[in-house]
């Protein structure tokens, strides 16, 4: 089995966000890390080449060589090399037409990407992956078992879980619930600074969306405070203030 | 030219972000001076379908298909894309909910569109046509610019109000074609959650978290959430613990949603649960602790004992309903 996990770089969940003139994240003093749902599809996939005896796992990522650290984690943790496209990630569409090149070349058996990104928060490269490979694609999968060429998953819909069944080659998005992140080892982090980082250039694909600027949500205004033994001030407060009961 | 709305339904209704949806779709419609269409795939009766008209649909595509039963990405995109080209559609509006987050990334790659996904507004401007949306979860905002021709835009339920008008739509029956082995997905079994209100539709939400001390004590959380007609949600640790199940659970890591309406007890606020939360139209925390970092994104804060202050506030939430009935 061949899996490819698609790893986004992103700041650490703590982060306090700020922007340069609205344009640029000031990224001085924020961790990056790998986006958190990237790291469980990375653990599925390490699980499962581990039970199967053999296979590899290739991490794939779309950005600058500032990114290393964060794909040296993904080696530690257990993948066995990693490539990067030297690119800036534009958009969501830029990010999935390259790795779809890559795919196209390699015949992996299993693609698989975060549920989102927490800081573009786009949740599509799964399915476009899907679409320019003419794969099936299963978005928001909180299970993950393997049967010979037969994946089965539960994914979250509306209102509940699905349990459904689908051969391979296919593309998913992972959510909580496929696996338990892995803390790396000392061994990990050791092999990893040996194990293969290729670096290759991106194809040529025009961007179809453009961040012009980032603002701050507004601040709230000043929380208005309800003494605790006046919930009757607070009920008609949230009819004829706030209308919303 | 024409502005093509995913009407989702779900066993054959409609939803309530199904009405968002096609309420968006015929405000940006008005915004380029075309017509709104609507596509409906799915056993939907003809007198629910001619209703979207009420909601701003000039008409409504109607594909019922055996194979399309059971949802597929891949089948749905691909009946999606076909009738943007027989309708000649620029733009395609989605419902961001779980069925809008597997088809999305699909029908705009297929298109070559430019996707906004979870955008919460229409479009401030429609040359360049900007469309602004939530990042870096929920910490900020962006305008993102879409370059091409034709424009995928998946709304967010519960941020933009349902339009009523008069009206009814004409329905044409639609038959797309399938290339063979499109659908490799099999559905085996869906489980549905036994809440009343499906939290992410849910217009109210009372959630609690860790200062509740123990699973036996959600009672009065559930009776609150039922006055209310609410929907019910925890915070992480809540669900960890097996106090509450995980569909509950919102957050950085859990769902995400935008209520009218968001009560917090017993919940500190941490920056990973507020990423879920923040975008609440009104958000009530009620916290023994005056310190608790919530108060800060809260617009009413209650500083007290949850296990006197909820019960009181039960008691009230009856004497209003009593007083309004
Ligand atoms: C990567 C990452 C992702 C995370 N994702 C999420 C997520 O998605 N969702 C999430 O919720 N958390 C998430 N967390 C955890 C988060 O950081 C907090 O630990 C968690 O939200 C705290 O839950 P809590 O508020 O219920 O508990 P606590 O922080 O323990 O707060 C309990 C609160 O109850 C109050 N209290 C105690 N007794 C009473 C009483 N009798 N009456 C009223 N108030 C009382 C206390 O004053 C306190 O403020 C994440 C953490 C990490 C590192
Ligand atoms: N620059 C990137 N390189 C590789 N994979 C990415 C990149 N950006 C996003 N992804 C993958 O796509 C998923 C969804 O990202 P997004 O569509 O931005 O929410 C992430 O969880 C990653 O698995």
């Amino acid at each position: 089995m061949k899996f490819l996990v698609c790893i986004s770089n992103v700041p650490d969940t703590t982060a306090k966000i700020t922007f340069t003139e609205g344009k640029t994240l000031n990224s001085a003093g924020i961790q990056f890390i790998i986006n958190p749902y990237d790291e469980i599809a990375l653990t599925r996939a390490l699980e499962l080449k581990e039970a199967a005896g053999g296979g590899t796992v290739t991490v794939v990522h779309v950005g600058p060589s500032s990114v290393e650290p964060t794909i040296r984690k993904a080696l530690a943790i257990g993948a066995d090399d990693a490539v990067r496209i030297n690119a800036d990630p534009a958009d969501a569409f830029f990010v999935a037409s390259q790795i779809a090149e890559f795919a196209r070349k390699n015949n992996f058996d299993l693609i698989l990407t975060g549920r989102e990104s927490i800081d573009y928060n786009s949740a599509q490269v799964a399915g476009m992956l899907g679409e320019l490979l003419g794969l099936p694609s299963v978005c928001v999968v909180t299970k993950l078992d393997i049967n010979g060429t037969e994946a089965l998953l539960e994914r979250e819909i509306d209102g509940g879980k699905e349990m459904l069944n689908c051969s391979l080659p296919f593309v998913l998005s992972a959510q909580k619930g496929m696996a338990e992140p892995r803390i790396p080892n000392m061994r990990g982090i050791m092999s990893a600074r040996t194990k293969p980082l290729q670096v290759i250039e991106p194809v040529a694909v025009i961007p179809l969306t453009q961040s012009l600027k980032y603002d701050l949500p507004p601040a709230k205004q000043s929380c208005k405070m309800v003494a605790p033994d006046k919930m009757d001030e607070l009920v008609g407060l949230l009819h004829s203030e706030a209308k919303v009961i | 030219m024409s502005v093509l709305v995913f009407a989702e339904n779900w066993e054959g209704k409609f939803k309530k972000s199904t009405f968002e949806a096609v309420s968006y779709a015929h405000a940006i419609a008005k915004q380029l001076s075309t017509g709104t269409v609507a596509l409906a795939i799915g056993p939907v009766n003809e007198e629910d379908l001619k209703n979207l008209g009420k909601y701003g649909a000039d008409k409504v595509i109607s594909v019922r298909q055996e194979q399309l039963n059971n949802f597929d990405a891949q089948g749905f995109s691909s009946v999606i894309i076909q009738a943007a080209q027989k309708e000649a559609a620029t733009v395609v509006v989605i419902s961001y909910t779980y069925t809008g987050k597997n088809i999305s990334g699909r029908v705009a790659a297929g298109m070559k569109a430019g996707l906004v996904a979870g955008t919460t507004a229409l479009p401030s401007a429609i040359s360049p046509f900007t469309v602004r949306k939530k990042c870096f979860s929920g910490k900020a905002l962006t305008d993102v610019v879409v370059s091409s021709e034709t424009k995928v835009l998946a709304l967010t339920p519960n941020s933009f109000s349902v339009v009523s008008m008069e009206g009814s739509a004409i329905v044409e029956s639609f038959d797309p074609k399938f290339k063979e082995g499109a659908f490799r997905t099999r559905v085996k079994e869906v489980k549905k959650n036994s809440d009343k209100v499906v939290l992410t539709e849910a217009e109210l939400v009372v959630s609690a978290g860790r200062g509740m001390k123990g699973p036996e004590n959600w009672g009065m959380i559930e009776d609150l959430a039922n006055q209310l007609g609410a929907g019910l949600a925890c915070s992480k640790p809540v669900a960890d613990m097996d106090w509450r199940p995980h569909h509950e659970h919102v957050g950085q890591t859990g769902i995400t949603i935008g209520p009218n309406l968001y009560v917090a007890i017993g919940i500190s606020g941490a920056i990973q649960h507020l990423a879920g939360v923040s975008s609440s139209k009104v958000i009530v925390v009620i916290n023994s602790d005056p310190e608790a970092p919530f108060f800060k994104a809260a617009d009413y804060g209650v500083v007290g004992d949850a296990f006197e202050v909820v019960p009181r506030l039960i008691a009230a939430v009856k004497n209003f309903k009593a007083g309004h009935s």
